[in-house]
């Protein structure tokens, strides 16, 4: 087994698991939190930064209630493939507003991509419309998302 | 609870792309004054349109080099097939995402691990010992083209 590239010890992980689970917690807080003062975990923020592990911080909206009931995840097989047709594809498929992820994996599909819609009818417009006029796109399989759950990782336990 | 009105969207679509924008930024780059942002930016936490904010954390700093996402189909035969395979799930630390779906798929499990001899030992021992699996099916994650998670507001 490799070596972590970065040590952490047991109050980094316990930083980057607040901080996972709400970002804009104060210097203060998270040190009330982890039993360290609040220039000590400053710094150690700081350096998770620094470092890598502690990456961008974004918002988390409620997809419905802006008008996005739908998300979608399709499994995408390109019908044709090389080098050119991968470049074609994913310069299109990321082109597409809907599209908010895109993966390129090895196994059943050559793309996972998450898209989220209106609703199913919109949903079908994207597919129809969008993604199904990709080029090289093949055989499309999707599966609509019921329930999403994210955990923090590794550094949970 | 009101509606999301125009202004709400561009705020919103700005916070989307950068978190870390200050309160004046987000206010010249949405065309509103800073005081109707902060008053904005609060109903939208109270009203649970923001739900909330979170950083990201990055596992191949740390050392994982390798992403599957396991796609289970349940034994549906079984009642709480479902209930029991997630809470299962839940229990292994390197699962960081679990999803249901509506489709071919029942569940997919995100799983990181440090290498494949790593991941082989997981899979081994903890995946497949996961209660009412029928089939799975692995992705192995190559490269993400893109990962906006924003919305198109």
């Amino acid at each position: 087994m490799s070596e972590p590239s970065a040590e952490l010890d047991d109050k980094d992980r316990q930083i980057l698991r607040e901080l996972w689970r709400d970002a804009r917690q104060t210097a203060q807080k998270l040190g009330e939190i982890c039993g360290l003062s609040q220039p000590a975990t400053w710094r150690r923020i700081k350096r998770l930064e620094t470092l890598g592990v502690l990456g961008a911080r974004r918002v988390r909206l409620d997809n419905e209630a802006l008008g996005f009931g739908v998300t979608v995840f399709l499994g995408v097989k390109l019908a044709t493939k090389g080098q050119v047709s991968l470049d074609d594809f994913e310069r299109a498929v990321t082109a597409i507003p809907e599209v908010q992820l895109v993966q390129l994996v090895l196994g059943l599909y050559d793309y996972r991509l998450r898209v989220v819609a209106r609703d199913l009818p919109d949903f079908e417009r994207v597919l129809r419309r969008r993604i199904m006029t990709l080029p090289g796109v093949g055989n499309v399989e999707a599966n609509v998302l019921l329930s999403e759950e994210r955990r923090p990782g590794p550094i949970g336990a | 609870m009101q509606a999301p009105d125009d202004a709400d969207r561009r705020l919103l679509r700005h916070l989307q792309a950068s978190c870390d924008l200050s309160i004046p930024d987000l206010a010249e780059k949405a065309g509103l004054t800073p005081a109707t942002v902060a008053r904005r930016l609060s109903k939208l936490e109270r009203s649970g349109v923001i739900q909330g904010y979170e950083a990201r954390i990055d596992y191949h700093v740390l050392g994982y080099e390798v992403e599957v996402s396991l796609r289970v189909t349940l034994d549906k035969t079984q009642t709480n097939a479902f209930d029991m395979f997630i809470a299962a799930a839940r229990k292994i630390p390197e699962v960081d995402e679990i999803q249901t779906f509506l489709g071919r798929v029942d569940v997919r499990l995100n799983v990181l691990a440090r290498d494949m001899a790593h991941y082989q030992q997981i899979y081994r021992t903890r995946i497949l010992t996961l209660p009412h699996i029928s089939d799975i099916e692995a992705l192995m994650l190559l490269s993400t083209v893109k990962n906006s998670e924003g919305l198109p507001l």
